[in-house]
C-alpha cells in the first residue's frame, strides 16, 4: 500500500444555479491575459449541449483520455509514444481556436469618438486575433446557455446516446442542467502521459497537476491528450496552461477561487487518501466498473493500518486529521452520492459531482406523482437518469438512482422532521443510511457552512523545499521572464530582450 | 580584393556565427528558459488540412536535407571513396537532395503563404518568425538552384571542395576559405546564408530543434510525479 493524499473536490449540481461567478472570478485571477482570453480554466455549460470547446466529449474526434487495448494494456487514445511523436509537426487531434471561439473585445473607443448622428453609437465587436471588426459572432464560451441554439446542434451531445429521441425533441419534455467544469487533477492524467517534454507533473503532496512553464516547449500534445479539454494553448506565449487548482491558496489552507466565490455554495474541498499502488489496476477495469474501481482505491482515514502507512509515506498529521473531517470523503465514499465525470476516459478524475434532482415529470403519471413508497420515484424526474449515468458512471444507472433516492430521502426526512415534527426512521432505512447520516447530509448539503465545505490543511512547504533559506524574500510563485510575459503589461514601457522575452532590467 | 572578402566571409564569419550560435543558445537556455519553445501557431488555423500537409512536408524535407548535408560534408573523402566513387556520390547528392528539396519546397511554399497572407497568422507573427521562415525559404531555393550548377561538375570536384572547406573550418585549418575561392556564387551565397541561420539560431524559434523530445520514447511508464522537496 502506497498512501498518497490529494485535495479532492465535489460539486453539488443539485444546487448549481448557473450564475458563472466561478468562471468569472477564475478568469479575473488567472486568464485575463493576451493569448488566454479564449481560455476558461473553469466554465459552466448548459447540458444537454455540445459544450466548450465544441464536442469536447466526442473522443472519436479529439482522441483524448486512455484506451484499453485488446491485449489489456492502457495506452493514450492518441496512440503509443511513437504515434504521439509522429504528430509533433502538425497535430491532427488539436482543437483549433474556432472550436473554442474567436476571442473578441468591443470597440469601446468609438462610443467616445463617434461623430454626431441620429442614432446612438454602437461598440462593435473586434477580434483580438486580427484587430478587425467582426461582422458576426458565431460562437462563444457559453453559446448554449439555457438551451440556446438549435436542438439539431445540441443533439450531438455524446450523453444523449440511448435516450429516446422523441423525449428529447418534445418541447414539454425538455430538460436541462448546469455543469461547471475545471481541470480534474486526475490520478492517472493522460495529459502528463502524452507530454513529450515531461513538463506536466502531478504533485505528490496534494495531487495538483501542473505544467512547468520553463520546461514546456509548446508541442501541444497535452491539449489533445486531455479528454476534458482543460489544457489551453496560450497562442501568445506558445506554452500550454491549465487550472492550477489555485495552489498558492490551497497551500495556505484557502479554497480555490472558484470555490470561495461560489454563490450557490455547491463546491466542497477536502482531503482524500488513496492507494497509489492500485491506480494502474483500477484504471483497467471494465467500463461500467471504473466508478467502483476508483471508489475502491480511496482509503478509510479512520483505519489504523491506513493511518500508520500514511505516516510512513510522510503524510503530515494535519493532513490525516483533515482526511477524517473531509466533506469530500463523506460524499464520495460514505454516502456514495458523488460521482466522477466520465470515468470511461480512464483518467481517474478527482473532481466529482452530485447529480441534480429535477422537477417531477407530470406526463409520466398524469394524475399523481409516481411514488416509490414514501419517496417520489426517481424515474419520474425530468432529467433522464440515463443521461446522468452517461455523464457520471459510464452509463450504469443503478448508482445514480441510488444517489438521487438518497437526496430525495433526505428531503422527505427533513420535511417530516421540520413540518410534522416526527422522525421517520423508515426513510433512512429505505435508502440504507442512518438517521445521523441523513442529518449530516442535511448539514453539509443544505446548510453548507463555509467550514464544513472547505477542510483544507495547510501544506508543509518547509518540508517541500530543499533550501528554505534560499527562498527568503522571494516573490511567491512568480518566475523571472515568464512573470512579466504572463502579466503582459502593455504600454508599460517594457522592452523585449534578445530572445523575445521581457527585459528583466526594467522590473 | 575578392580574395580578401572571401577570407572574411568564409574564413572568419563561420567562427563568428558558430560562437554566437553556441554562446547564444546556452545563454538563452540558461537565463530565459521560458522563451525556449517551438512557437506553434497551429491553433490559430481556420482549417487543419493545408497546414498539416505543409508542415509535415517541410519538416520531413528539412530534416532529410540537414542530415544529408551533415553526412555529405563531414565524411572525409578518404572514407566514402572506399565504398562509392565521387561521381556516384555527386549524383546521389543531387537526386536525393533534389527529391527532399522539392518536398520541402512544396511544404514551405504553403507555410510561407500561410505566414504572410493569412491575417490571423501574420498579425501574431513576430519579426523573427517571418525573418527565419523567409531566410530558410531563400536558402532552400538557392540549394535547389545549385543543382543546375552541379550538373556542370558531375565529377564531384565542387562537392569535394565544399567538404574540404567545411572540414577545414571545423578543424581550425588556416586558409580554409581558399578551398572555395573559385566556387560558383550560388554555392557561396548558400553557404553564407547557411552560416547566417546558425548566427540567428538562438534568437529565433529554431531553438526548438535542440529540444527534440527523443527522451519521451524512453520514459519508463507514463506518469510523472514530482515528489516533495524536488
Amino acid at each position: 500500500m502506497k498512501v498518497r493524499a490529494q485535495i479532492g473536490k465535489v460539486l453539488n449540481l443539485d444546487k448549481c444555479i448557473g450564475c458563472h461567478t466561478c468562471s468569472v472570478t477564475c478568469k479575473n485571477v488567472w486568464t485575463s491575459r493576451t493569448g488566454l482570453e479564449y481560455a476558461w480554466f473553469n466554465n459552466v455549460e448548459t447540458k444537454p449541449g455540445i459544450g466548450f470547446p465544441k464536442e469536447w466529449e466526442n473522443q472519436e474526434k479529439w482522441n483524448g483520455g486512455w484506451e484499453k487495448t485488446k491485449r489489456g494494456k492502457l495506452v493514450p487514445k492518441m496512440g503509443s509514444k511513437l504515434r504521439v511523436l509522429s504528430k509533433i509537426f502538425a497535430n491532427p487531434d488539436l482543437p483549433l481556436i474556432d472550436d473554442y471561439y474567436e476571442p473578441f473585445t468591443y470597440d469601446y473607443g468609438y462610443l467616445q469618438n463617434a461623430p454626431k448622428s441620429t442614432t446612438s453609437p454602437v461598440a462593435r465587436p473586434v477580434s483580438v486575433l486580427t484587430g478587425k471588426i467582426m461582422d458576426e459572432i458565431k460562437w462563444g464560451p457559453n453559446w448554449e446557455e439555457i438551451l440556446g441554439g438549435e436542438f439539431a446542434k445540441r443533439k450531438k451531445d455524446q450523453n444523449l446516446k440511448q435516450i429516446e429521441e422523441e423525449i428529447l425533441g418534445e418541447f414539454e419534455n425538455t430538460f436541462m442542467m448546469y455543469l461547471p467544469r475545471l481541470c480534474e487533477h486526475c490520478l492517472n492524467p493522460s495529459c502528463v502521459a502524452v507530454c513529450p517534454s515531461g513538463a506536466i507533473y502531478k504533485r505528490e503532496e496534494d495531487g495538483i497537476v501542473l505544467i512547468d512553464q520553463e520546461k514546456c516547449r509548446g508541442w501541444r500534445m497535452c491539449v489533445s491528450g486531455c479528454p476534458y479539454k482543460k489544457i489551453y494553448y496560450n497562442w501568445h506565449t506558445g506554452k500550454s496552461e491549465k487550472c492550477t487548482f489555485c495552489y498558492p491558496r490551497i497551500e495556505s489552507g484557502l479554497p480555490t477561487v472558484c470555490s470561495e466565490t461560489c454563490v450557490g455554495r455547491i463546491r466542497y474541498l477536502g482531503v482524500l487518501l488513496y492507494d497509489a499502488d492500485k491506480i494502474k489496476e483500477a484504471s483497467l477495469a471494465e467500463e461500467q466498473e471504473l466508478y467502483d474501481a476508483q471508489l475502491d482505491i480511496f482509503l478509510d482515514p479512520f483505519d489504523e493500518v491506513v493511518i500508520e502507512s500514511a505516516k510512513q509515506s510522510g503524510i503530515p498529521d494535519n493532513w490525516i486529521d483533515a482526511a477524517q473531517n473531509s466533506p469530500v470523503y463523506k460524499m464520495i465514499k460514505e454516502w456514495e452520492i458523488a460521482f466522477p465525470l466520465h470515468p470511461e476516459y480512464r483518467t481517474m478524475p478527482m473532481v466529482w459531482y452530485i447529480p441534480p434532482l429535477s422537477p417531477i415529470q407530470e406526463r409520466a403519471t398524469p394524475d399523481t406523482i409516481g411514488y416509490n413508497g414514501i419517496i417520489p420515484d426517481v424515474k419520474s424526474l425530468r432529467i433522464p437518469v440515463q443521461y446522468l449515468a452517461n455523464l457520471l458512471t459510464a452509463g450504469d444507472t443503478i448508482p445514480v438512482v441510488n444517489a438521487l433516492e438518497k437526496l430525495l430521502a433526505m428531503r422527505a426526512y427533513m420535511r417530516d422532521k421540520v413540518v410534522h415534527r416526527r422522525e421517520n426512521k423508515q426513510i433512512a432505512q429505505k435508502v440504507g443510511l442512518s438517521v445521523e447520516q441523513l442529518n449530516d447530509m442535511y448539514r453539509y448539503l443544505a446548510i453548507a457552512n463555509y467550514e464544513d465545505r472547505y477542510v483544507i490543511p495547510t501544506s508543509h512547504n518547509e518540508a517541500n523545499l530543499n533550501d528554505a533559506f534560499a527562498e527568503r524574500s522571494g516573490c511567491g510563485f512568480m518566475m523571472d521572464s515568464a512573470d512579466s510575459e504572463i502579466m503582459n503589461i502593455k504600454g508599460s514601457g517594457t522592452r523585449k530582450n534578445l530572445f523575445g522575452g521581457t527585459d528583466l532590467s526594467d522590473k | 580584393m575578392y580574395s580578401y572578402f572571401n577570407t572574411i566571409l568564409f574564413g572568419y564569419y563561420p567562427y563568428v556565427a558558430f560562437t554566437v550560435f553556441i554562446v547564444g543558445s546556452i545563454t538563452r537556455y540558461k537565463y530565459d528558459p521560458y522563451q525556449w519553445k517551438s512557437g506553434s501557431s497551429q491553433i490559430l488555423n481556420k482549417k487543419t488540412k493545408s497546414f498539416y500537409i505543409g508542415n509535415v512536408l517541410f519538416h520531413i524535407g528539412i530534416l532529410a536535407l540537414f542530415f544529408g548535408h551533415f553526412v555529405g560534408l563531414l565524411t572525409p573523402t578518404g572514407v566514402y571513396t572506399k565504398f562509392i566513387s565521387l561521381q556516384t556520390k555527386q549524383l546521389m547528392a543531387m537526386v536525393i537532395g533534389g527529391f527532399f528539396g522539392l518536398i520541402c519546397f512544396v511544404g514551405m511554399t504553403i507555410l510561407v503563404h500561410r505566414r504572410l497572407f493569412i491575417k490571423r497568422i501574420r498579425q501574431n507573427s513576430s519579426f523573427s518568425d517571418i525573418f527565419i521562415l523567409l531566410l530558410i525559404y531563400v536558402q532552400l531555393i538557392l540549394g535547389l538552384a545549385s543543382i543546375s550548377v552541379s550538373i556542370d561538375h558531375l565529377d564531384g570536384s565542387a562537392m569535394v571542395a565544399l567538404s574540404y572547406w567545411t572540414q577545414g573550418i571545423l578543424t581550425f585549418e588556416s586558409g580554409a576559405s581558399q578551398y572555395i575561392l573559385k566556387q560558383h556564387w550560388i554555392f557561396k551565397t548558400h553557404i553564407f546564408l547557411g552560416l547566417t541561420v546558425f548566427l540567428v539560431f538562438p534568437f529565433t524559434r529554431l531553438v526548438h530543434v535542440m529540444s527534440v523530445p527523443i527522451g519521451y520514447l524512453f520514459r519508463t511508464g507514463y506518469q510523472i510525479v514530482r515528489v516533495r522537496g524536488n
